[in-house]
């Protein structure tokens, strides 16, 4: 397994935002992550990144197991499409990043500061970065955002060859990819009930009870 | 980690990376000097270490809340903190970074403006000595309120209010090494207290500011 | 039972709206007679005359204005390690008393100055460990104004006091390295080398009682308060989610 989780509990400004979440990624999978704007699939995201604690449960990752993409590409404007994507590769100890520049049609713009790039252009960059990282399960927020449609297209055929190298995606997005083989798991079953009053989060409930 | 420091340099060295600002900045406060205090060279030359240091970490203060709200803005510090980098050493290297932008070249025209204010000729050596020794504190302790105020949308004014009290120890060191230089003391011990900070500080404050990044991302 | 007991919520409302009239209580009588002993019935001092007087409340707040540090740090340190709510809560209660304690030895200084020394103000190695403590007290308040997730300015001001706690010490002999003062040595001291007689000495254990008194009600009625304020701000969260 590239990633499971036992009945993780995610919270954010200190309200219980999904409950009760067992899940397991294996190789080649990748599931698509669906549910109503703030239902909680970016904190979700960013819990299993590791970003921010669960408020219950444990996540499960191999060391050295997940790259995450959010909605920011984490671009500097004045460096160049060379030289964003190699520090991204040396920063996870690869070398390579010829791959991913072709994955991502990115051939023609290599030399072009990111600044000058259209939003596409940077979020077509932004994913080459997932490509550099060399990691297995990708942990992706949104990451067709600004994309064409002959971009998706190509975003899609590269989770493909990445599920096909053994690799795993988790992505949270409201467009079909057309990737037949992606699953789908909806969140709002999740979502807690009204807890009564003086349970859930709040610390200071009981001093009232 | 190289791959970061060598990103940050990079960074601020093109344009609009705030590279010279904290320069020209301190070149102009120590212009001002004179005009406030008068041009009497005895005066001056008296002012001339304790100003130096307090021009010094006023530009070093200018630069701070680049180390981290840039990278908070753009994304960057959610990947580095995800990335297999320790974040205790993406914040030492940063904060390296930033000495090395600013600190160094501070260092290094502290003389020049030492000339300005009319320094005696034993006080260059110790002056640049202290702040040698000393800037790399004000970078790292710097590093640790730009980490506590990396969170906000306006932290640049309450970065000042919680960095200026931590830098008080090391601007009295320093600007007292650089003072008996100048008058021809023996300015050994608080040389060492400088480096003492300035060994503290990196040892330390990585960590306290790596939580408090992690603290501010969650 | 353990202390950590009092860390629950509800055991601290309930203990402290036990305890908060009877230390209120102590700490007026003891105040009252501490300072009415001190003013009116002491003898004047031989060579600072009427004006030692001030020393009933100089050096009680003085005291108070370093001990407050000393508890926000250990209740910073509990939050870190243990995560009692309680605990970061009465850091924060305690921070403003502390910098108004801070401020009163600090006005009371310059009052008792003057007449001494001929200046209100010196940068006396005392007198400036006070100005920058009070940076201190500034610093790590506007912290938890600044940040407005709870939890999060919490963390932030738990650490910004530990980091605070190890240069506000550094500054402190960096300042005595710095100038050596005209501030007198300890008013008290348990070892009885120099300090002030016992005529002056009785009320102003008196008072400094009276001050720590008034300091843990102070404290308790404020961490009272944020309690019922964090239960507030959690109430309405809930409704908006409803």
């Amino acid at each position: 397994m590239l990633l499971t989780t036992e009945r993780l509990a995610i919270a954010r400004g200190g309200l219980r935002i999904l409950e009760g979440l067992s899940l397991a990624v294996a190789p080649g999978q990748a599931l698509v992550l669906r549910g109503p704007n703030g239902i909680g699939k970016t904190t979700l995201l960013r819990t299993l990144a590791g970003l921010q604690p669960p408020a219950l449960g444990a996540v499960t990752l191999p060391p050295e197991g997940a790259a995450y993409a959010g909605h920011a590409d984490g671009l500097k404007a004045t460096l160049t499409v060379t030289e964003n994507l190699r520090f991204w590769a040396a920063v996870y100890g690869q070398t390579d990043i010829g791959a991913a520049i072709a994955a991502m049609n990115l051939a023609g713009l290599t030399d072009r500061p990111a600044q000058n790039l259209s939003a596409g252009q940077k979020r077509r960059l932004g994913l080459a970065r997932l490509l550099v990282t060399g990691r297995r399960l990708w942990l992706l927020d949104e990451p067709t955002v600004s994309l064409d449609a002959a971009s998706v297209a190509l975003f899609a055929e590269a989770v493909r060859t990445h599920l096909a190298a053994g690799g795993a995606a988790l992505m949270a997005t409201h467009i079909d990819l057309g990737l037949a083989e992606a699953e789908v798991l909806d969140l709002a079953p999740y979502r807690p009930g009204t807890p009564a009053a003086g349970q859930g989060d709040d610390p200071f409930g009981e001093a009232f009870a | 980690m190289l791959a970061l420091l060598l990103r940050d340099i990079r960074l601020a060295t093109r344009a609009g990376g705030g590279f010279g600002l904290s320069l020209a900045f301190f070149l102009i406060v120590t212009v001002l000097v004179p005009f406030g205090v008068g041009p009497e060279g005895g005066t001056l030359a008296r002012i001339a270490p304790g100003i130096l240091w307090v021009g010094a970490l006023l530009s070093c203060l200018l630069s701070l809340d680049r180390i981290f709200a840039l990278d908070r803005e753009d994304g960057s510090l959610d990947l580095l903190a995800t990335a297999p980098i320790p974040l205790e050493g993406v914040v030492a290297v940063k904060a390296l970074a930033h000495w090395l932008t600013t600190g160094l070249p501070l260092t290094l025209a502290a003389p020049v403006l030492g000339v300005l204010l009319n320094l005696p000729q034993t006080g260059f050596t110790w002056l640049t000595f202290s702040l040698f020794l000393g800037t790399p504190a004000l970078s790292m302790i710097g590093a640790f309120g730009a980490a506590l105020t990396v969170g906000l949308k306006r932290g640049g004014l309450l970065l000042s209010l919680l960095v200026l009290p931590l830098y008080i120890p090391t601007l009295i060191f320093g600007a007292e090494a650089a003072k008996r230089g100048a008058e021809g003391l023996a300015s050994g011990t608080p040389l060492l207290m400088l480096a003492g900070i300035t060994a503290g500080s990196i040892a330390i404050l990585p960590f306290a500011a790596a939580a408090a990044i992690r603290v501010n991302l969650r | 039972m353990s202390i950590w007991e009092y860390a629950n919520p509800k055991k601290f409302m309930q203990t402290s709206s036990w305890a908060l009239p009877w230390v209120t209580g102590l700490a007026v009588v003891a105040l009252l007679t501490g300072l009415v002993w001190g003013f009116f019935f002491t003898p004047d001092d031989f060579r600072q005359g009427s004006t030692v007087k001030i020393i009933y409340i100089h050096v009680p707040s003085a005291m108070m204005a370093i001990n407050a540090w000393a508890m926000m740090l250990v209740t910073s340190l509990v939050w870190l390690i243990r995560r009692h709510h309680v605990s970061v809560l009465a850091a924060k209660a305690a921070a403003p008393i502390g910098m108004t304690m801070t401020l009163i030895a600090l006005f009371t200084g310059a009052i008792w100055g003057q007449p001494m020394w001929g200046t209100w103000w010196a940068w006396d190695p005392r007198l400036t460990s006070f100005l920058i403590l009070f940076l201190f007290y500034l610093g790590y308040i506007a912290l938890w104004e600044a940040v407005d997730d709870p939890d999060t300015a919490a963390d932030l001001t738990s650490v910004l006091c530990l980091v605070g706690s190890v240069f506000a010490l550094l500054s402190r002999y960096a300042v005595l390295f710095w100038n050596q003062g005209l501030h007198q040595g300890a008013s008290l001291s348990l070892d009885k080398e120099e300090h002030v007689s016992d005529v002056f000495a009785r009320p102003l254990w008196l008072t400094m009682a009276g001050f720590v008194l008034l300091f843990v009600a102070l404290v308790l009625l404020r961490t009272r308060t944020e309690i019922r304020a964090r239960r507030l701000r959690a109430l309405e969260a809930r409704e908006r989610m409803a």
